[in-house]
């Protein structure tokens, strides 16, 4: 008789498919998986320790290093929790402007995501047609914010600088382009055989486990989880954008594949209601014991000098109290809950990693299937390593 | 309509109104030490030995029916005698959409206990803060390190450990 026995084998931190830095030991009975625990902490910077060291306009920088696929997002859940402990107002010129920013930057983290995990299962042009796109994304934000992948282009009360005259050209153009080109990566997979032959009914998660497992995003509503912070406490202007959430029951890969695509749909008709009712008005509240001074008026207002040299030595003061405040981020519910005592350095912050959090259901979607399906699950968790180490 | 507590820029509103503490109050007036406020948001005090109990009625309530763990996680506060560290539960509802936080004091060298039981998502959130904090969670299935190494010394979140120049290289 043929002996049995579990394997034990390692997948990563060196592999492909894993996105980063992640280890999975996996158990194996066969080719069937037993047992799939992640490994993680490869890409441990300690970002919560440094913060604490770090006055508030320069944690922002370390944001755009967590997710880094969508640091836009990051930026945004960051403000938004400051801004909430220092009780200031936006303009509205300003709550547009990010709210474009957050959705580009979701159409892009989408879009990573696909050509990554369309090539994992093996159809590896799509990460050529998707990088192309995300090309014509980047190109945008580093018009704006001036640089393409770690923009840090929001601050307390608005953002730093105004943006360009064409910038409502540059995204009408793009999303016109872009809902052609959707259609195209969908007639590439969405009915290809192969593609639904490994992704159907692989990785199957019920709605009970998603909302215990803490699953929360494009994963969860392919499970059935009918919730988005965008549409169910509304931060920005999205309560006053026209958008559908889309849910699905199946909670496999292939609906997590389905959620996604029309994501990215959603978000374009999103960009186009933005840039249609971006409103004139100043992008930035200058409240002066938040936000540094305009720059021309530095030479000539000897208050604006003293708040200027103020806010750049002690940085900004925000009362006692605490925060908690998350969005939606493209991977999920990204939340930062902050801690302050007063003084110009947070006592306490911690971010709610969705990626991190996602990542802890791999075990309930793994068990049961094939080594080989690992893969597919994993790219369709849609991790970002930076974000779940921090 | 519900209150957007996630959202509310100014605090405007009574603590003693939110259902959660309202429910805290009739149901497990014991275990409740405070009830605060800030930013728009409100969260109780309770004590450790009632803690389980306080979260399950959480969930459980049909009116509340906290069945999201968004967030846990510990906060260090070395000068608080007998009171050093806190542990700090985020809720949220997808059924009802709304947010509320527990708030449980522990003393240094205190085990807490694991929620496990009642979200599976504790599993990894107290690996960290035993990682980070060196909190020990009673009941725990697989308690180890998570972010760091194994053999790391030391719990980096704790306020005495240095922020550089542990080691020379």
């Amino acid at each position: 008789m043929a002996r049995q026995e579990i394997m034990t084998i390692n997948m990563g931190p060196h592999h492909p498919s894993t996105h980063g830095v992640l280890r999975v030991i996996l158990e194996l009975d066969g080719e069937v998986v037993v047992n799939a625990i992640p490994d993680i902490g490869y890409l441990h910077r300690g970002v919560e320790k440094l913060s604490e060291d770090r006055k508030y306009l320069q944690v922002l920088p370390l944001t755009d290093r967590l997710d880094y696929l969508a640091s836009g997002s990051n930026n945004l859940a960051y403000i938004l929790a400051v801004e909430k402990l220092l009780q200031i107002e936006v303009p509205r010129r300003a709550q547009y402007i990010r709210t474009a920013i957050a959705e580009i930057t979701r159409i892009m983290s989408h879009l990573v995501w696909l050509g990554t995990h369309a090539a994992d299962i093996g159809a590896v042009t799509m990460l050529m047609y998707t990088l192309r796109e995300r090309e014509d994304i980047l190109d945008l934000i580093e018009e704006t914010a001036g640089t393409r992948m770690m923009p840090t282009y929001f601050r307390p009360g608005g953002v730093v600088r105004d943006v360009l005259p064409d910038f409502q050209t540059k995204i009408q153009a793009f999303v016109d382009k872009f809902d052609v080109k959707i259609n195209e990566y969908e007639r590439l997979l969405t009915k290809n055989r192969i593609w639904m032959n490994r992704t159907k009914g692989v990785g199957v998660i019920s709605r009970e486990d998603a909302i215990s497992l803490g699953l929360s995003g494009p994963g969860a509503r392919a499970s059935g989880v009918d919730w988005d912070i965008r549409r169910d406490e509304p931060y920005e202007v999205y309560d006053e954008l026209d958008f559908k959430v889309p849910v699905l029951p199946e909670g496999d890969v292939y609906a997590r594949y389905m959620v996604r695509l029309e994501e990215m749909r959603q978000s374009s008709r999103m960009l186009r209601q933005l840039i249609d009712g971006l409103p004139e008005g100043p992008f930035i509240e200058r409240s002066p014991k938040y936000v540094y001074p305009d720059k021309e008026r530095l030479e000539g207002s000897i208050e604006a000098m003293i708040h200027h040299f103020k806010l750049v030595v002690d940085g900004l003061t925000p009362p006692e109290g605490e925060v908690y405040s998350t969005i939606e981020a493209p991977k999920g519910e990204i939340g930062f809950y902050i801690v302050s005592d007063g003084s110009p350095m947070p006592y306490r912050l911690r971010i709610r990693p969705p990626s991190f959090v996602n990542l802890q259901s791999l075990l309930t979607m793994a068990r049961g299937n094939m080594l080989a399906d690992v893969v597919a699950i994993i790219g369709s968790l849609d991790i970002v390593l930076g974000e779940i180490d921090r | 309509m519900t209150v957007n507590f996630n959202r509310q820029i100014f605090p405007g509103i009574d603590p003693e109104k939110h259902p959660a503490v309202e429910a805290l109050r009739r149901d497990f007036a014991s275990a409740v030490l405070d009830v605060k406020h800030s930013c728009g948001e409100v969260w109780a005090e309770v004590s450790l030995s009632e803690a389980i109990g306080a979260l399950t009625l959480l969930r459980d309530d049909p009116v509340l029916n906290f069945d999201f763990l968004s967030d846990l996680t510990a906060v260090h506060w070395p000068k608080r005698e007998g009171a050093e560290f806190e542990l700090v539960y985020q809720l949220y509802s997808i059924s009802h959409r709304h947010r509320f936080r527990v708030k449980v004091p522990l003393a240094d060298g205190q085990n807490a206990i694991t929620v496990c039981g009642l979200w599976q998502v504790a599993d990894w959130l107290e690996r960290e803060v035993y990682d980070m904090f060196g909190i020990h969670f009673e009941g725990h299935p697989d308690q180890r390190r998570i972010l760091n190494p194994d053999g790391f010394e030391g719990h980096p979140l704790r306020k005495e450990f240095p922020l550089k120049g542990r080691v020379r290289w």
